[in-house]
């Protein structure tokens, strides 16, 4: 992991305006066991340029809040409670649906998890591509964004891009395929780009081979990136800011030098202790113990105190649900009662790194 | 996005995965076998469909039967060695023979029974052609848009649906005969697949109600496709393969429909022969005159058994759940 020592200080440049700014974000499923409070309270910026890391376990509402910005949450069953996602000023979540369609594919573009799944097997890759090529350029000729899409193949790094133009996605490996997604994502040069878990259903050295696509994308586009993982290591590589979630809320959010070097969650040290680091010779990991709680009935107070290495059986956390609170660095915040006893707590990745 | 920047991130790329492009071309297998000179073709599910079905001889062999009739049928006008209402008085009711010019017999008029099937031939099958045609785009539509915005559109569709299944076909088109009138075989097709499209409908929604939940749909719609586009361009064809199987089996079922209904007189009205009402004509004097039943039943017989086993084939080669997958 050389990102982190490596990486320019382009963050503390300028202050720039966000271009999404999403506000108390409350999402809900009805289901016929309960309402699932899949996402409670989400805020976070991301200002032009900048990637924002969002981490955290299956069901922490990673995803599900950004379908819900695009407008991609079935409703029923699903139901934005409250909150607003303003991109460049206009609010996403109240937008009206032909609007938000060609904002969707135009400015803002979504990479998903999957590229085995989100590739049409009956359409040829281009003229998936052309079509996100023609659905937000009037007039463009079949020609033209045929043009345009072989070139954003080879930019994607998909070799001899003039026949795998013409090829259907079962013709194409995962890693490929996850190209043309990315391809098809930049085809309109969006201001905001989200990857859902973009290398999460690929092998690792394929994931190495994507995760520099998507370095190329953003130098390309200059599009502020939203990065849904689960691994700690991608953001460590690509991401400047880190929201952390859990059982659907924020955690913590900071910088990712202040994550990784000072985490005020014991969720965060969690994820951060059940990793294996290369530079620290170690026998076991330590996982988190237990299950993430059902988003139906989450327990009582502070949603991670059972699990809680820190809360250690102290009435408060179970009682008071802890508010995101100043944790010592500028805009670093923490959810937690008693952050502050893990001042001094030094993350091994940050060794590795 | 510019030709030049996007060659300039192209080698920027390159150099950023410490290669060379024909390196980064080489990481996967596929890319290698281009590399190897052995050029993969482009094949759609649609030649794999077309191999699978060619594997099936009985459907194949099937098929080129009913390219034969069919032809025979359309081109009737022009091959027919008589008309389908000359007169031959020389040769009143004489059995099939092949030396004496009428092969299939001559009726009590005199009648070449050839001319006058393959002329059935060719108002059934013409029947048949407008009713699947027709049928399959009533139910195509109804069960996509039922399928695909679901909840008050899908019921009230579907509820109308099911309303049509409930009627009795029979007593429907004959009553619908009865009171339209006679005549015009395009009215009878009309009838017909207004009670032939339910089932493709039902087929169809059930396709959409599981497309609609497949990923690379909301991938298209966050790419910013609009609802038809999305409808036609990304869930029809995958619903290609139900679809066609069900044009193939309805045209089987729309002959024998038509049949029985030129049967008992309220299909395509006389002279024009149709297929059914030649059987129906030629049954009163059948004791004696058995090739007047005999070879336009055959017909038939033959038409839809050909039929059934192209669906049959059809089914096999489009059936997603055998198909190969990459």
């Amino acid at each position: 992991m050389t990102g982190c020592a490596t990486r320019s200080t382009r963050l503390s440049e300028f202050v720039p305006e966000p271009v999404l700014s999403i506000r108390d974000l409350t999402v809900e499923f009805k289901t016929e066991d309960g309402v699932v409070h899949a996402v409670e309270n989400v805020s976070y910026d991301i200002a032009a340029g900048e990637t924002l890391g969002i981490v955290g376990e299956s069901g922490s509402g990673k995803s599900v809040s950004m379908l819900a910005v695009l407008g991609l949450i079935p409703q029923p069953p699903g139901r934005i409670v409250r909150g607003e996602a303003l991109y460049k000023g206009r609010d996403l979540l109240r937008m009206p649906k032909g609007e938000l369609r060609r904002i969707r594919g135009g400015e803002v573009a979504m990479v998903f998890q999957d590229p085995m799944t989100s590739l049409n097997p009956v359409l040829k890759v281009g003229e998936q591509l052309s079509e996100a090529i023609q659905a937000h350029n009037d007039g463009v000729s079949d020609k033209e964004s045929r043009k345009r899409g072989v070139a954003l193949l080879a930019l994607v790094g998909v070799p001899k891009a003039e026949q795998r133009y013409d090829q259907y996605p079962h013709e194409f490996s995962g890693g490929m395929r996850q190209r043309a997604m990315i391809a098809m994502a930049i085809a309109n040069s969006p201001s905001l780009l989200i990857a859902d878990e973009p290398t999460t259903a690929l092998d690792v050295t394929i994931q190495a081979q994507i995760i520099e696509v998507m370095k190329a994308a953003q130098r390309e586009t200059h599009a502020a990136t939203i990065l849904i993982t689960h691994d700690l290591g991608l953001v460590a590589e690509l991401a400047d800011h880190v929201v952390v979630m859990y059982a659907g809320r924020v955690v913590e959010r900071g910088d990712v030098f202040t994550i990784f070097s000072n985490p005020r969650h014991p969720y965060t040290v969690g994820l951060m202790e059940s990793l294996p680091g290369l530079a620290v010779e170690q026998v076991t990991l330590q996982p988190i113990p237990g299950q993430p709680p059902s988003l139906i009935s989450l327990p009582p107070g502070c949603a991670f105190h059972p699990r809680c290495a820190l809360s250690n059986g102290r009435a408060r956390c179970r009682t008071e649900t802890p508010d995101l609170r100043e944790a010592g660095a500028a805009e670093h915040v923490a959810a937690c009662h008693f952050s502050e006893e893990l001042e001094g707590y030094k993350s091994k990745l940050v060794g590795a790194a | 996005m510019t030709e030049q920047s996007l060659e300039r991130d192209r080698t920027a790329f390159a150099g950023a995965a410490g290669a060379n492009p024909a390196e980064v071309g080489a990481s996967t297998d596929a890319a290698l076998v281009h590399e190897t000179g052995l050029e993969v073709e482009v094949r759609s599910q649609w030649t794999y469909a077309r191999r699978r079905f060619m594997r099936h001889r009985l459907a194949v062999v099937s098929l080129v039967i009913l390219i034969i009739i069919f032809t025979a049928g359309f081109t009737a006008p022009w091959i027919a060695p008589y008309s389908f209402e000359g007169y031959d008085i020389n040769n009143l009711e004489v059995g099939p023979t092949l030396s004496g010019g009428h092969v299939f017999g001559t009726d009590l008029l005199g009648r070449d029974y050839f001319s006058r099937v393959l002329f059935g031939i060719r108002t059934s099958i013409h029947v048949a052609f407008i009713v699947t045609i027709l049928a399959v785009a009533i139910g195509t539509a109804i069960g996509m848009v039922a399928g695909y915005y679901s909840r008050w559109a899908d019921n009230l569709l579907m509820r109308f649906t099911d309303l049509i299944l409930t009627l009795p076909a029979l007593a429907v088109l004959l009553t619908a005969a009865a009171f339209l009138g006679h005549g015009s075989q395009y009215r009878v097709a009309v009838i017909v697949s207004l009670l032939l499209w339910t089932l493709l409908a039902r087929i169809v929604r059930g396709q959409f109600l599981s497309l609609r939940e497949k990923e690379y749909i909301d991938a298209a719609k966050a790419a910013g496709s609009g609802d038809l586009r999305i409808m036609f361009r990304h869930m029809l064809p995958n619903c290609m393969g139900p679809i066609v199987v069900f044009a193939t089996l309805t045209l089987g079922g729309a002959i024998l429909l038509e049949s029985y209904l030129s049967y008992l007189g309220f299909g395509v009205q006389p002279p024009t022969p149709a297929l059914g009402k030649l059987i129906a004509d030629g049954q009163d004097v059948s004791s004696h005159d058995w090739w007047l039943v005999t070879f336009p039943g055959l017909t038939i017989v033959l038409i839809v058994l050909c039929i059934n086993f192209v669906g049959d084939g059809l089914r096999d080669a489009l059936d997603p759940t055998q198909r190969v997958r990459a």
